[in-house]
């Protein structure tokens, strides 16, 4: 990888009392890439995305966007700077439509007067957009103005991705995004995260999920304790190989 | 041999557009309370001639104003998974307050109006103050408010009925004639209310939050809408409503009453929400259901006291009704989840 990374994360450490959930964790995501994460559970991976996703703040290291330093005190701010969260929970309102879900928070107003002064909604504008949205990343739906709640958990995702890929500037965190899914469910979620991919937004992915990491993940760091101990790529290192560092079984003397 | 695979082909289509627009139909949320209204209607019409008379109908109206508006906030409240039950007693307040500084306080109309429902939004703040930043549950926040209000109603009203108030207060009473029948203006402003509610919550980014936020709070924090104000919002605006509630009841009643608004104007309004087809559970339901909902209410009150059955079982039918609209929203929503 010769190209500057996109976000970059230094010597983050996290405390909680006596708990240290991060020991100096680091990371790089790169341009294009789908960067995984894999780690026991307790090994830093939830408490690092959330202070990449400003759902936290981390007590020491730095977080730099495009090379420039940046603090998130709130998902808001997280959002402001480009970078878009899928949550494993299928964080939508159910009984709100498609096109509804994708806007919500920001939602599109009428031009001229019934924008302005009586803050109309411009329904027609979001649900063209949302559909656009949706063939782009071919997630399948009888209708955009569907209520979320009558579409599968696979679908209900996708609104999710769709969200996230609609909004996101710079980059798409997804943690657990396949977590509540059956087989088939998870495979086309999987789809949608290379669509994302290929429509330029670089992603980081957190799985438990061994052979699905290992199928869509350019690399794949590896946390253990609260700090990095390896970046693989599926092409190095088998998954036997990986979950050995994973747990301690193998030694890995740099960090990279 | 073409015909027969012709018809095999289309017929099934053709079936399932028939059904799939009469599951729409059914689907659509205001066609079952409006069913329930016709029936209502149907069965009260069959057991009195007086019902569909014209001057009935239009009392019907003037006593589903309280209620009408009360349920406005009410519909606000419950859509965020919530429960408001001090509107009743705030309006009583709020009525006390205008008719006691009009008559005794010497104090011009408009200004005492103001003054009273701006009390009552006050108490609604008080109420969204509560539910959002102490996190207390709606339940038990409004039912203290409740009795506050309750309380203060009978403290500033000495439990004197305030006669002889001035032509403005009572407004809101006076009716026009269209069509043979005559309507107050505070039908008119019940009305209007019910339209804005509607562009409110159709039309715009709030309207949206409010349904998001009940329908589920962590997910809509997450996109980035700020929930404590959206509950703050609806609390207030339910305060509001109870203020412009207040207006109203002294316009049709033409006296400050101390035990006006105390009885059955908590529960109705709570009726009328669900009986127009909103979940208690939250983020589902319509503001022209809950219009429905409150003309179900106020047809069983008038049709009830026409056909001569007694106040009490009154109160013991609507008590039944409230419970088999909640019964229906339950199982209709465990049916969902």
């Amino acid at each position: 990888m010769s190209a500057a990374p996109i976000l970059e994360a230094r010597g983050l450490v996290k405390r909680y009392g006596h708990v240290v959930a991060l020991r100096g964790a680091d990371l790089e995501l790169y341009p294009n890439e789908i960067l995984a994460i894999i780690g026991d559970n307790g090994a830093g991976k939830s408490t690092l995305i959330k202070a990449l996703s400003g759902a936290l703040q981390p007590d020491e290291g730095e977080i730099r966007l495009d090379g420039e330093s940046v603090h998130f005190r709130t998902p808001r701010d997280a959002r402001g700077a480009g970078i878009e969260t899928v949550y494993q929970d299928l964080a939508v309102a159910p009984a709100l439509d498609i096109a509804a879900n994708i806007f919500l928070g920001r939602e599109a107003r009428r031009r001229g007067v019934l924008g302005r002064i009586l803050r109309m909604l411009d329904q027609g504008a979001m649900r063209r957009e949302a559909t656009r949205h949706f063939a782009e990343l071919k997630i399948g739906v009888q209708s955009i103005a569907q209520p979320v709640e009558d579409l599968s958990g696979g679908q209900r995702q996708g609104v999710a991705v769709a969200r996230a890929a609609a909004w996101a500037r710079r980059l798409v965190i997804m943690d657990e995004p396949t977590a509540a899914l059956g087989v088939k469910e998870t495979g086309q979620v999987l789809d949608l995260i290379r669509r994302v991919r290929e429509r330029g937004l670089p992603v980081i992915l957190i799985s438990h999920d061994m052979p699905n990491v290992f199928e869509l993940a350019d690399r794949i760091q590896i946390m253990r304790l609260g700090r990095r101990v390896a970046v693989v790529t599926p092409a190095t290192h088998s998954m036997a190989e990986a979950v050995a560092i994973m747990t301690g079984a193998t030694q890995v003397e740099n960090d990279r | 041999m073409t015909t027969t695979t012709e018809r095999a082909a289309t017929a099934p289509g053709r079936t399932y557009a028939i059904l799939d627009a009469g599951r729409r139909v059914l689907a659509t949320p205001t066609v079952g309370p409006f069913l329930a209204l016709v029936l209502t209607m149907a069965f009260f019409s069959v057991k009195t001639d007086r019902f569909l008379q014209t001057e009935n109908l239009s009392l019907v109206l003037q006593q589903t104003l309280v209620v009408g508006v009360l349920a406005i906030g009410q519909t606000l409240v419950i859509l965020t998974a919530g429960i408001d039950l001090s509107v009743g007693t705030v309006m009583a307040l709020g009525q006390i307050l205008m008719t006691k500084l009009a008559v005794v306080g010497g104090v011009p109309a408009l200004p005492s109006l103001l003054l009273g429902i701006l009390t009552c939004l006050g108490l609604g703040v008080l109420n969204g103050g509560l539910v959002t930043l102490v996190r207390l549950p709606p339940f038990i926040v409004t039912l203290g408010t409740f009795n506050i209000a309750f309380a203060l109603t009978h403290v500033v009203s000495n439990d004197v009925t305030f006669t002889g108030l001035p032509s403005t207060l009572l407004f809101f009473g006076r009716t026009f004639r269209i069509a043979g029948a005559s309507v107050t203006y505070g039908v008119v402003f019940m009305l209007a209310l019910y339209a804005l509610a509607w562009f409110a919550l159709r039309q715009t980014a709030w309207g949206r939050h409010v349904y998001a936020v009940g329908d589920n709070r962590e997910a809509a924090r997450l996109t980035g809408i700020h929930t404590g104000r959206i509950l703050l919002s609806v609390y207030a605006l339910a305060g509001l409503t109870s203020g412009l509630a207040a207006m109203l009841l002294v316009g049709r009643t033409e006296v400050g009453d101390p035990n006006a608004g105390q009885t059955t104007e908590n529960l109705d309004s709570i009726t009328a929400v669900v009986l127009g087809g909103t979940s208690l559970f939250g983020g589902r339901g319509t503001i022209v259901g809950t219009l429905i909902g409150a003309l179900i209410v106020g047809i069983f009150r008038n049709g009830l006291t026409l056909i001569g059955v007694d106040v009490i079982y009154q109160y013991l039918v609507t008590g039944i009704l409230v419970i088999l609209a909640v019964s229906v929203d339950q199982l209709t929503h465990r049916r969902r989840a």
